[in-house]
């Protein structure tokens, strides 16, 4: 944000800015902590199917031990064929996945070709390494191109991985020990969902990080089915609705401002077409 | 003590029926001095957006001068007003531009979007990471206290009038229970065709 004045706010040119890392340190010296941002202590999985991939993710995210976020979304878009589960700071999953996302449909305009799973993989586990761990994503990544089905598990420091399945975040101990109880080669596509669906509820269930919902993607051939809240085994269901009369509340001023009748227009829909 | 506590405040946003609202405290501590009680926490972006921000107010004032050089960049090269759900997106990405040397500062962000009036609402913390709901955001250091407060008074469709209550409650008690947070309150409720400010008579100490 340092570079951005009237002069040269076209120019902007995006990456990271350091303006107040300096002071920062130095309230630290002071005895100031720094706070902490919003992690998602995560249970995501993911496992290799007959006929594709299938990702899964809890949907809780944390502040320390608050839960800031009950019903969030941890299986981020990469390209229509690719998909990414985030675990780690939520900042960084969002972001690092949201950049990738967007190099791979410019080099998608620029070669008319499908993304491949491995693409998507080198561009993040280079990020990641050039950061040297301080963006700290640890990602399960899966899709299926011209190669076939691809599973990866992608680390903060950059190293990959390459297996028939996978689980990362603080659950990962509770879903692999379903995963290496029940997973078999070639399994039926209702299968590999059920066995997901195990091995993510084991995580919400022990693991206090992970909470809330099971989200399953779904990734074939030709197709993608993105199930958002599979499974909801933790609803609500205690609400006492309390009521408060009007007038409860005892003010001093109140002040109404009558919103101008504004022309609205709308905006249009002018994207561009991606190639598959 | 984290920084985000040295001058203390409390901001809470919630959804009704067509409309939204957004209460802040008045305080304007230096860690357990009051130095003043005028300061309110939430800024009307444009007609039908409105920011609310709690954390290190010397980032919060830097931050919001930045915000709304931004919203008049983006009026007018599109000679239209941002939408919230995008304002919400500048904001996240300002905020995640400065990932290795944060602003000291979590945000909310409510307003009504698109020609029906949808109302919107999300917070993010001090890096960016957003936060959707379809009932209420709160952040501050009062942030414990209003999630509970929230959890228990908050329902779906409330008209204006009884959100503003709602709000206002958990609010006002909430504060209590928290020494760099409260002197009174205000309240921002924005309906399609008004903005009704209301200021809280609330505990002096």
């Amino acid at each position: 944000m340092s570079n951005l004045n009237e002069e040269n706010y076209e120019e902007e040119r995006g990456g990271f800015v350091f303006d107040n890392v300096t002071r920062n340190m130095f309230m630290e010296t002071k005895g100031y902590q720094a706070p902490i941002a919003m992690k998602t202590g995560t249970t995501i999985a993911g496992v290799i199917f007959k006929g594709g991939v299938v990702l899964g993710a809890d949907t809780r995210a944390t502040n320390g031990p608050i839960v800031a976020d009950k019903n969030c979304s941890k299986i981020h878009f990469i390209a229509p064929n690719v998909y990414c589960c985030g675990a780690g700071t939520a900042a960084d999953t969002e972001n690092s996945t949201a950049l990738i996302s967007s190099k791979l449909a410019l080099h998608r305009y620029s070669t008319g070709r499908q993304t491949r799973v491995v693409t998507a993989m080198t561009l993040l586990k280079r990020m990641l390494f050039k950061y040297q761990g301080h963006v700290s994503a640890a990602l399960v990544l899966g899709g299926v191109d011209l190669d076939g089905s691809h599973l990866y598990t992608i680390y903060p420091h950059g190293s990959t991985d390459k297996l028939p399945f996978v689980t990362m975040g603080s659950g990962s101990l509770a879903a692999m020990a379903i995963f290496e109880e029940r997973f078999k080669d070639d399994m039926s596509e209702e299968e590999a969902k059920s066995l997901v669906h195990a091995g993510i509820s084991a995580g919400i269930f022990n693991d206090l990080g992970s909470g809330s919902n099971v989200d399953l993607c779904v990734i074939r051939k030709d197709s993608v089915e993105y199930l958002r809240g599979y499974d909801q085994p933790n609803e609500r269901n205690y609400r006492t609705s309390y009521v408060i009369p009007r007038g409860t509340t005892a003010t001093l001023s109140s002040t109404e401002e009558v919103l101008s009748k504004q022309l609205i227009i709308n905006e249009l829909d002018d994207r561009m077409e991606v190639a598959p | 003590m984290s920084i985000l506590e040295y001058n203390g405040g409390a901001v809470v946003a919630m959804l009704g029926k067509n409309c939204v609202a957004v209460a802040s405290d008045l305080r304007y501590g230096i860690k357990n001095t009051t130095v003043g009680c005028q300061m309110r926490k939430a800024y009307p972006i444009h007609q039908k957006c409105l920011l609310g921000m709690a954390g290190l107010a010397t980032d919060v004032q830097t931050f919001l001068e930045k915000m709304k050089f931004r919203v008049n960049m983006y009026k007018l090269r599109e000679d239209r007003d941002i939408k919230p759900s995008s304002f919400g997106n500048m904001v996240s990405s300002a905020l995640y531009e400065n990932r290795f040397g944060p602003m000291f500062l979590e945000p909310v962000i409510a307003g009504l979007e698109g020609d029906d009036n949808t109302p919107f609402i999300s917070s993010t913390d001090l890096i960016g990471a957003q936060c959707f709901t379809d009932n209420f955001v709160v952040v501050g250091t009062a942030s414990e206290a209003l999630y509970g407060m929230c959890e228990s008074l908050w329902k779906p469709e409330m008209e204006p009038e009884d959100l503003f209550e709602v709000i206002s409650q958990c609010l006002m008690a909430s504060v209590d229970r928290d020494c760099n947070s409260g002197w009174g309150g205000i309240v921002y409720i924005l309906t399609p065709d008004k903005l009704i400010t209301k200021e809280l008579k609330g505990r002096q100490d």
